[in-house]
């Protein structure tokens, strides 16, 4: 028996080939909560979120399967009733932010640092090709090395590849028990402290330092929590008070993020020194996660420049579209990675009617 | 080259006098092997029943000398087999009989470890364990450990995206490395990953991972470092039924717990094992379920006890809590020597590395034994049960003429019902050559085609190890064919056993 899933994916194969066969640019598209990351968005929009839906639940085995169009907060929910959750505590951006739309982000949380990103916890997906054939890459289970790891390949990709239709993910208890402390400590101080503690058997599970102060929160088991909370000290923040706090950095609603100055994200070693450079900072993820407000005559070049100097990145995450197209979203790739990446790009989609020029330019 | 002696590639098309010649230049003496009995070492890997001599083995000491070799063998089209330990389970390091077995074992520096960033960056030849020993002073442990971790090189476990016995609360080994640097078959050096938490573009480090060596050319890895946990402590449970030990697992998941290590073993690899190692191991059990938990001693206290209760509500016959450290190497002593342990009670064994949903576990355990029946050969199981990677070991002898070829087929149904079930043919071990004919079980003809695809867009004249790991468009059709005249799920045994 058919449902109307199959209907769907059929009415959406028979488009994708249509698009393949006439070269039109497609952009795919849930609620749009994610339209500003990115190079600019452009071509015909495919909205996902018609093929909706939790395909399949199965608590004791860590797995959840779900259609693109899935409401992420609805897959919160259903996980929470069972005291799961998604272990990356990925961003919404958006009340309509759809599961489709996190996987193809790859964007996580605060609780990157300790628990993985969204690829880590990407256990398979079906996709739709230019030719309107379903594949199936990886599957329901926490090992599989059978061929490469396509499903991986997907989180971030910002639908360059192909139509993420369904994903599988792994998922994780809640934690038992959480408390949030704080102290006032400059950037420099944050920063040795949290190495420190990166370095010790400790449940944090997440860090934000903003105008000297530094939020820490710990998660695990009940005694792993107070036990912790006793050696860092600090100041004990109220539940409800870091409830809000953790989500307006997830969701970027605390002050730092507000007004429209150009949001930079540097992705350096934890270990890096303070970056110097001239707009306000917050720190995330233990110290490998810097936002930066930069000033709109700030040079590109300063920012990816101190980012690779680091070691790590620097991602124009949010800013007028003009900016970014001056100054790209994303950090240059090497000569040999560029390659890579067109050729693999080309692989997957060979007329290019997927996203095209959403993660860099000439692709 | 294929077993059944086919290739994608054509023969050689180079002049091998001017290859040497070439070689001879850029590698220092006796780094490079051509006599026969300098590369019979060299003719297989942990799949000992896949040999083929290669044509060249070399052996270079530096990235540099790699560079060179890739170079001189792009231009002339050489196939180019990787090698590391040579511990591989699946024939990935199986040589190509016109190509060339490029070893890393002299690439074995540890080049950094920052124990403040919690990284090490090694060559690919380092031992796995080799990193956690270094590390040790510093409080602090490299996760994933495969049982062959005292030997297998760090390398060969990101080309395998190797496991363990801690994976489920650790991850495997593309949750612990950072970035890989590495040649392209062209020679060029190209960096997957970073120093910080992820890179620009596409994860290709998520593809490197278990690539088996078909994508780039490994040269320095960049591993995650993860605090050592104050304590670790193990309740070794017996159970007379083994589905009651499948239920214990799915509750002890259901109450929340994450156990650092969660595995089981069988009747057959209990009896196997026990008699060698003296684990302390219930031998009127029909399964063992080992459940480790880890961290601060408040919290493992708090662990064991949840533990150890759902235990007891599941059916347990016999709880035994590992009272000191020593107690508890001695429990897991019994199941990291299971592989040996077989080899003591049999002249040959298959490992499989399947995995299954786990509520499908019981099924499965039925299949095989009735496959035991049918096959003439025994079969034990241990089983990472906590990611659901079983491992059947199916003994048999190769002097006993058909025996390999049962062994094989009896492997293959276990393979092909791991995917109905709906799971994978390979959890850790990798594809290489040895499960190469039941991918096209797994994957259809436009997925392999995928693969295909995304292999020409690192290397376009699939020159890095060719002909393992992805299966050709005409092998699988020939697959199909097969499987659809002997009647699909029907599977009967060759030679009738």
């Amino acid at each position: 028996m058919r449902g109307l899933g199959d209907a769907c994916l059929e009415r959406w194969a028979d488009r994708l080939r249509a698009a393949s066969a006439g070269q039109t640019p497609l952009r795919l598209c849930g609620s749009g909560s994610k339209d500003f990351y990115g190079q600019s968005p452009c071509g015909e929009i495919f909205d996902t979120r018609e093929y909706a839906g939790i395909v399949a639940y199965e608590p004791t085995e860590l797995v959840v399967t779900a259609r693109c169009g899935t409401p992420l907060a609805r897959l919160e929910e259903i996980l929470a009733e069972k005291g799961q959750s998604l272990a990356f505590e990925p961003p919404h951006f958006g009340a309509g932010a759809t599961v489709g739309g996190c996987v193809a982000s790859g964007l996580a949380g605060p609780r990157r640092a300790q628990a993985g990103a969204v690829r880590d916890f990407v256990l398979g997906v079906k996709i739709l090709n230019g030719q309107g054939e379903l594949l199936n890459f990886g599957g329901q289970v926490m090992k599989n090395v059978a061929g490469y790891d396509v499903s991986r390949l997907m989180a971030g990709s910002l639908g360059t590849l192909g139509l993420i239709a369904e994903v599988s993910l792994k998922v994780l208890p809640v934690a038992v028990a959480e408390q949030t402390v704080c102290f006032e400590l400059t950037q420099d101080k944050a920063l040795d402290l949290l190495n420190r503690w990166g370095g010790q058997p400790l449940p944090v599970s997440a860090s934000a330092w903003s105008e000297d102060v530094l939020h820490v929160r710990l998660s695990g088991a009940a005694a792993a929590v107070s036990a912790a909370s006793r050696t860092l000290g600090g100041q004990r923040v109220d539940h409800e008070d870091a409830y809000v706090f953790w989500r307006g950095i997830r969701e970027q609603q605390h002050v730092f993020f507000a007004g429209e100055v150009p949001l930079w994200r540097i992705s350096v070693p934890s270990t890096s020194a303070v970056l110097a450079l001239p707009g306000a900072q917050l720190i995330e993820w233990g110290g490998a996660l810097r936002w930066m407000r930069g000033p709109d005559a700030v040079a590109d070049r300063a920012v990816r420049r101190a980012a690779e100097q680091g070691g790590g990145h620097a991602t124009l995450f949010r800013a007028e579209q003009t900016l970014k197209a001056e100054y790209g979203v994303f950090q240059p790739l090497s000569a040999p990675l560029a390659r890579i990446h067109r050729q693999l790009k080309h692989a997957f989609d060979p007329q290019g009617i997927f996203n095209p020029g959403r993660m860099y330019p000439e692709f | 080259m294929g077993i059944d002696g086919s290739s994608a590639l054509p023969g050689p098309v180079f002049d091998k006098d001017d290859l040497l010649a070439q070689l001879g230049k850029v590698l220092p003496e006796g780094c490079l092997l051509v006599d026969e009995e300098d590369l019979r070492p060299y003719e297989c890997d942990g799949m000992t029943a896949y040999r083929q001599l290669p044509l060249i083995v070399a052996l270079p000491d530096s990235e540099a000398q790699a560079q060179a070799i890739l170079r001189i063998c792009h231009a002339r089209k050489v196939p180019i087999v990787p090698r590391g330990a040579a511990t591989g389970l699946s024939g990935g390091a199986m040589p190509h009989r016109h190509g060339l077995v490029l070893s890393l074992a002299k690439l074995k520096k540890i080049v950094n470890l920052d124990p403040v960033a919690r990284t090490a960056v090694v060559q690919p030849g380092v031992r796995n364990l080799a990193i956690s020993e270094a590390a040790a002073a510093h409080a602090l442990y490299y996760a994933p450990d495969p049982s062959s971790q005292i030997a297998c090189t760090i390398g060969g476990n990101v080309s395998e995206n190797s496991g363990g016995v801690h994976c489920l609360k650790y991850g495997l080994t593309v949750h612990n490395v950072l970035r890989v640097r590495g040649l392209t078959i062209e020679g060029e050096i190209v960096e997957f990953g970073n120093a910080a938490l992820d890179a620009p573009g596409y994860d290709l480090l998520a593809l490197i991972n278990g690539s088996e060596g078909m994508l780039a050319l490994i040269t320095e890895i960049t591993v995650k470092l993860t605090p050592k946990p104050e304590l670790a402590q193990v309740v070794l449970a017996s159970f007379d039924d083994v589905t009651k030990a499948g239920d214990a697992v799915a509750n002890i998941i259901a109450a929340g717990i994450i156990p650092a290590g969660l595995e089981m073993m069988d009747r057959k690899a209990i009896h196997a094992v026990e008699p060698f190692v003296n684990a302390g191991y219930d031998l009127g059990a029909e399964a063992i379920l080992l459940c480790e938990s880890d961290g601060t001693p408040e919290e493992v206290d708090e662990e064991m006890a949840r533990m150890t209760g759902v235990l007891k509500e599941s059916g347990a016959s016999g709880i035994r809590v590992s009272q000191n450290e020593t107690e508890r190497l001695k429990f897991w002593a019994g199941r990291k020597a299971a592989f040996p342990a077989i080899g003591r009670i049999s002249p040959d064994y298959l490992c499989m590395d399947g995995t299954i949903p786990r509520k499908n576990l019981a099924r499965m355990l039925k299949a095989i034994a009735e496959m035991e029946q049918r096959y003439g050969l025994r079969c034990a199981n241990v089983f990472h049960a906590g990611d659901g990677n079983l491992h059947p070991l199916i003994m048999y002898d190769a002097n006993v003429p058909g025996q390999l070829d049962l062994a094989t087929a009896f492997g293959g149904e276990i393979l092909e019902l791991s995917v109905e079930l709906g799971g994978s043919i390979t959890g850790e071990h990798g594809v290489g050559i040895e499960k190469i004919v039941q991918m096209c079980a797994q994957f259809s003809p436009a997925e392999l085609e995928v693969f295909h695809a995304l292999k020409r867009a690192f290397d376009s004249d699939g020159l890095f190890n060719p002909d393992k790991a992805i299966p050709t468009a005409a092998r699988c059709r020939e697959y199909r064919l097969i499987r659809d005249s002997a009647g699909g799920a029907d599977h009967s045994a060759p030679g009738g056993a």
